[in-house]
């Protein structure tokens, strides 16, 4: 493999007694999305803010581009683009204003507007910052990320509060910018969002990574269980539950059946991969008609689900509360 | 580490104040658009100088009261609030308006976003400087116009003092400013720590018993004060003679004392 563009070896960081990173490792290639991705409060941000220069970490090593960040942030900040959680400029700048601005403290800066082109930015060149919607401002913070032309870009929970349609467009931009040869550090508590994107990532807990690879490898990885889940109509519930228990109890492929909550009548049907063989003999021979079959997709909740024995839960208050007493130490 | 092919080629120029021009330049258009910044550092003080002059009799009949030896015989009352508007000037601008801009910026992650680019945010900071201590001489300026034109104010009797009087109250001033902007928290706090000491300050500045209608209790208090020890420094070098010496010693130990600490305590985020 080729040396890694960006480099953190058991990083630590604590605020007083309170842990905020215990100990994260990964390596990301050139060219790469590469993600971080967790809940609130797991050491994301602090973990990204320690490449950027902006924290002393209390042990570990980081390395962007081969420099430490820590001990030659100057060297670091040329070539790395750093797009932060929540949105920083002045309400009456305007975007060209803003872009112009960045572009000057670089010594080698994209054109200001090629990347409002890139960034569908164009018509909005004169609006004030103040009087952008939300996925304009995302997109302005992007374009400031990318404006002194780095070969690695940060970007901390970009899509947080855009709307459905915004966080589309705003994941294509996202693969726009790596096809220019941007590497990308993709920092994000969605799941669906690091699944879209990114080439590898690791989960971080609690400080501490505890999955790593690719979205696919890592869902591949989890245990070979699979669900369908079938629905009946109120006359068929019963009769379809007594035959579904019997079939758990009789075939080999079927570990488990449970009726989900929300009173819709649906049944899970849980087993081997083979489980859908199992079922659906089973249901044509009682001539029992499902109104509706699913199967369930497993995704990277399954893979935090399994690693952490908790179901995934982006805003976990307490620790949230700590990096916000971290972001005032 | 040997990592010689993704290291970057060349330190930046400048190294962290590229770019400081454009910067410098931005940030006094955005500044101009808040109408409120510029009005109160160049305006106020002058319209403060018209009021007075205009609706308050008497300010603009010559003093006869006074002994017919002293300083004051014939001049004009409103020719002895010059010295106060002039403080005043000095100490809107610096007190009330640059560290609510630098607490805004800081609340607003401003100055934590600069310093992930090659700018240090250090720069953002220079710049207001910059533009309140250009303001202020803009507001210094007009008032001393208005002043002459309107009430025709006599010329400084040492401006030599006059000239020092108003560069030390400036820096004791300054430095006063970026203290309530290193250790603000918010602009709300900023904003409440700036007029809980504009105010008692304009009052030992004499605003409201300019010159030499000041009580004495009120003088022996605010030459201590940076804009109190100001205004009677300008006071002594526009009208009387001899050197203020205690004034002009008290607003360097202000800037002595308050520049330094406010760079040790300032909080980038």
């Amino acid at each position: 493999m080729a040396q890694p563009i960006v480099e953190v070896r058991n990083l630590r960081k604590t605020y007083g007694d309170k842990v905020a990173v215990d100990d994260v490792s990964f390596a990301v290639q050139p060219g790469e999305i590469f993600g971080i991705l967790g809940p609130n409060g797991a050491g994301k941000t602090t973990s990204v803010e320690t490449l950027a220069g902006l924290r002393h970490a209390d042990g570990g090593t980081v390395r962007v581009l081969g420099i430490d960040p820590q001990r030659h942030p100057e060297q670091v900040r040329e070539h790395l683009g750093v797009q932060l959680q929540e949105a920083a400029l002045h309400d009456k700048i305007t975007v060209g204003e803003a872009l112009r601005l960045f572009a000057g403290f670089y010594s080698r800066p994209a054109d200001p507007d090629e990347l409002l082109a890139l960034l569908d930015l164009t018509e909005h060149a004169d609006k004030q910052f103040g009087r952008l919607s939300g996925g304009q401002k995302q997109r302005l913070s992007i374009a400031l990320a990318l404006v002194g032309n780095p070969r690695v870009a940060i970007l901390d929970e970009l899509t947080t509060g855009l709307d459905p349609q915004a966080r589309r467009s705003t994941w294509d931009l996202v693969e726009r910018v790596r096809a220019t040869g941007v590497t990308i550090l993709l920092v994000t508590h969605f799941m669906d969002e690091a699944e879209r994107l990114c080439d590898r990532l690791v989960v971080i807990d609690a400080g501490r990574v505890v999955a790593e690879g690719s979205p696919a490898a890592l869902i591949d990885r989890l245990d070979d269980d699979r669900t369908v889940v079938v629905r009946f109509g109120t006359d068929d519930a019963a009769r379809a539950r007594e035959a579904l228990d019997r079939l758990a109890a009789d075939h080999p492929d079927v570990s488990r059946v449970e009726e989900l909550d929300g009173g819709r009548g649906e049944i899970a049907v849980s087993g081997t991969p083979r489980v859908l063989f199992a079922l659906v003999p089973a249901l044509a021979e009682a001539d029992l008609v499902p109104d509706d079959v699913r199967t369930v997709t497993r995704t990277l909740e399954d893979v935090f689900l399994a690693v952490t024995g908790r179901t995934y839960a982006p805003q976990e208050e307490a620790e949230s509360a700590l990096v916000a007493e971290g972001a005032r130490s | 580490m040997t990592t010689t092919t993704t290291a970057p080629t060349a330190r930046p120029r400048g190294s962290g104040w590229h770019g400081f021009g454009r910067l410098l330049t931005t940030e006094t258009k955005v500044w101009m658009r808040d109408f409120a910044s510029p009005f109160f550092g160049i305006v106020f003080p002058t319209i403060i100088l018209l009021g007075v002059g205009y609706f308050i009799p008497g300010m603009r009949e010559p003093i006869t009261d006074a002994p017919p030896d002293s300083v004051w015989f014939g001049l004009t009352p409103i020719a002895t609030f010059l010295p106060t508007v002039l403080a005043m000037a000095v100490g809107t601008a610096s007190l009330t308006v640059m560290p609510v801009t630098i607490a805004t910026y800081r609340e607003k992650g401003v100055l934590r976003r600069l310093s992930t680019t090659p700018m240090r945010p250090q720069g953002i900071v220079a710049s207001h400087l910059i533009i309140n201590m250009v303001t202020t001489l803009v507001g210094i300026a007009l008032a001393l116009v208005v002043a002459e034109v309107a009430f025709g104010v006599p010329v400084p009797a040492q401006l030599g003092v006059v000239l020092l009087a108003t560069a030390l109250g400036l820096s004791a001033m300054f430095a006063l400013g970026m203290m309530v902007a290193a250790v603000a928290p918010r602009p709300s706090s900023a904003n409440a720590i700036a007029m809980s000491l504009y105010f008692p300050m304009l009052l030992l500045a004499g605003l409201w018993t300019p010159g030499p209608i000041m009580p004495d209790l009120l003088r022996d208090i605010g030459q201590f004060t940076p804009l109190g020890a100001a205004a009677q420094a300008l006071t002594t070098g526009w009208f009387e003679s001899g050197f203020p010496t205690l004034q002009m010693i008290v607003m360097a130990v202000w800037t002595a004392v308050l520049l330094p600490l406010a760079v040790k305590m300032f909080r980038w985020s």
